[in-house]
């Protein structure tokens, strides 16, 4: 269970003024259970994934996976520790393929203890991702990947970790509307076989429509926590879905297919 | 002709991939402390010495499809000055694959220095794969020096691709490759270069696309650590409607220094020539990212860079 308690993260902006991003958020996820942190543009939801990962470290209050305080800890051990992060925008490597990148996720899967991960375990993670594992499994995660095939690799790697906790940030945004069709899919079938906690922080309703429970920020606050079937009646009924829950599909990408 | 002994018989593997005492196949000639410590030739490829001047000849026969040669120097003398010249005269119609390089174990006091002049003379329709791995080794205060010089000469329909590395223990480099692309013919251009401590590493590419639907890619990735200097210039002159591409992307990191020299030069109006050149160091973002994955910032510092120079 990962359990954040009383967490406040304040900022100093260019005119010397302090400003409070996350204020006072107390949450407790289970496992086996898949959660949408949701809320508007600048409510807070990408850094307290970023508060929960350790790529920011709280102005006050405490962070525990499975009952250890873990606010302490940096990046690497949190990761270690069975924390997964994917990325909004997903980072390029020149040179790195994605064999490489799925292998040093893997290295710390209980499943592949003591062997590294083979070609075609590796295939398996990027078919479940809708990708070609045949085509992409030596490609360079570089410039010729569109923003819609990083952000499957991405989740590719994520998977291939194995954690106890996932956290994604907006694994929408950027892509276009058919690589959006496939990542629903590749959420649906995660909800299916769930192991441990899934996060994902999203705009989406149909991503929102695979949670079992959504979190609605606002302000840094948590402005409301509940069943799906009870949130999405109050965030749609408030008429937010056809503004910041709509908006972020970008249909900009020339993603090629899974085959 | 003399055996190589451990420390040469180390740098040889890691130049060339020979291990002691095995003969990888092809022609070979291998090169220690100035002397010939081994040759064999084989039925397409022949190798002859020079009376004039250090250096051999290579003889690459039209019948040559697919064979490899390799002509690897090691040096293990402190305070030794090697110059060697070596011109390869490929026929029309061949295919080959040369492995050259050279390892210098220096842990003396004084420099230990290795020059190699090669000169390529390519027929048409040939294929020519040359790799260069440039290694060095040692502790003692002598530096390892290693200035190549290169000049390629592309007959008609050619392709010719060139993989020059260095990736550890040379002090100082200056590298000097220059090529006459004929009509048709293809270049391709790899440098990978890692320079450390005070090392010093200067590439200068001149590329002349001579010919009518020549090409030429010229890419050079590199990684400068420490206190280390490099600088690489290429450029390319297009006389002929052709298209030529040179590019350098280099990590920084510490107190390096790195300078690109970028020079395009179109006397046709139709060649079409471009370059690219980033500099810069490892993105925090590919770093948080490697250690979401489980790596420590040190770990994933070296996946980034090896990946790189891959």
């Amino acid at each position: 269970m990962l359990e954040l308690k009383n967490i406040i993260f304040d900022v100093t902006g260019d005119d010397k003024k302090k400003k409070r991003i996350i204020d006072d958020v107390s949450l407790k996820l289970d496992e086996n259970k898949f959660y949408v942190i949701t809320g508007p543009n600048g409510s807070g939801k990408s850094t307290l994934a970023k508060l929960i990962m350790g790529i920011e470290t709280p102005t006050s209050g405490n962070i525990l996976l499975n009952g250890q305080d873990i606010t302490g800890l940096d990046i690497t051990e949190r990761a270690k520790l069975g924390i997964s992060f994917a990325l909004q925008q997903p980072v390029r490597f020149k040179g790195i393929q994605v064999l490489d990148l799925l292998k040093m996720a893997a290295k710390n899967n209980e499943s592949f203890k003591d062997k590294a991960l083979s070609t075609g375990e590796a295939c398996e993670y990027l078919s479940a991702v809708g990708l070609c594992a045949r085509e992409y499994i030596n490609r360079e995660v570089n410039s010729s990947l569109s923003g819609g095939e990083l952000k499957r690799i991405e989740i590719a790697t994520v998977l291939a970790r194995g954690t106890k906790v996932t956290l994604f940030d907006e694994p929408e945004a950027g892509i276009d509307l058919w690589s959006f069709q496939n990542l629903i899919s590749v959420f649906e079938d995660m909800r299916k076989s769930i192991r441990g906690t899934v996060v994902i922080i999203s705009h989406q309703e149909r991503i929102l429509n695979i949670a079992d429970e959504i979190i609605l920020l606002a302000d840094g606050k948590i402005k409301k926590i509940g069943k799906k079937e009870d949130m999405l009646i109050d965030i749609l009924g408030a008429g937010v879905a056809s503004g910041a829950f709509c908006g972020k599909i970008q249909p900009t990408d020339k993603d090629k297919g899974a085959c | 002709m003399s055996e190589l002994n451990d420390a040469q018989n180390a740098l040889l593997e890691i130049i060339s991939g020979i291990k002691k005492g095995h003969h990888p196949g092809g022609a070979i000639n291998i090169r220690a402390n100035g002397q010939l410590a081994e040759r064999h030739v084989s039925e397409n490829i022949n190798i002859t010495s020079k009376t004039d001047k250090p250096g051999i000849d290579i003889w690459i026969k039209s019948t040559c499809q697919g064979e490899s040669c390799y002509i690897p120097v090691v040096m293990d003398e402190s305070g030794m000055v090697d110059v060697v010249y070596n011109d390869f005269h490929v026929e029309d119609g061949a295919d080959v694959t040369i492995v050259a390089g050279c390892g210098i174990h220096n842990c003396g006091n004084s420099d230990s220095q290795h020059d190699g002049i090669h000169r390529f003379f390519i027929g048409n329709n040939a294929h020519v794969k040359y790799v260069e791995n440039h290694y060095g080794s040692g502790d003692g205060n002598g530096k390892r020096i290693l200035n190549p010089v290169t000049e390629i000469h592309a007959g008609e329909k050619c392709i010719v691709e060139m993989e020059m590395v260095q990736i550890k223990g040379v002090d100082s480099t200056i590298r000097k490759t220059s090529s006459f692309i004929g009509k048709n013919s293809k270049l391709l251009i790899r440098e990978r270069l890692m320079t450390h401590g005070h090392q010093t590493a200067i590439s200068e590419y001149l590329t002349e696309l001579n010919g009518e639907g020549s090409s030429a890619d010229v890419v050079s990735r590199s990684v400068a650590k420490d206190d280390s200097y490099q600088k690489y210039i290429s450029n390319i002159v297009g006389n002929a409607p052709c298209a030529g591409h040179t590019e350098c992307d280099a990590i920084l990191m510490d107190n390096a220094r790195v300078i690109a020299v970028p020079e395009l030069d179109a006397a046709n109006i139709d060649a079409s020539l471009v370059h690219e050149a980033a500099i810069g160091k490892i993105a925090g973002d590919q770093i948080i990212k490697l250690r979401t994955l489980g790596l420590t910032e040190e770990e994933a510092e070296n996946a980034i860079i090896d990946g790189f120079l891959k």
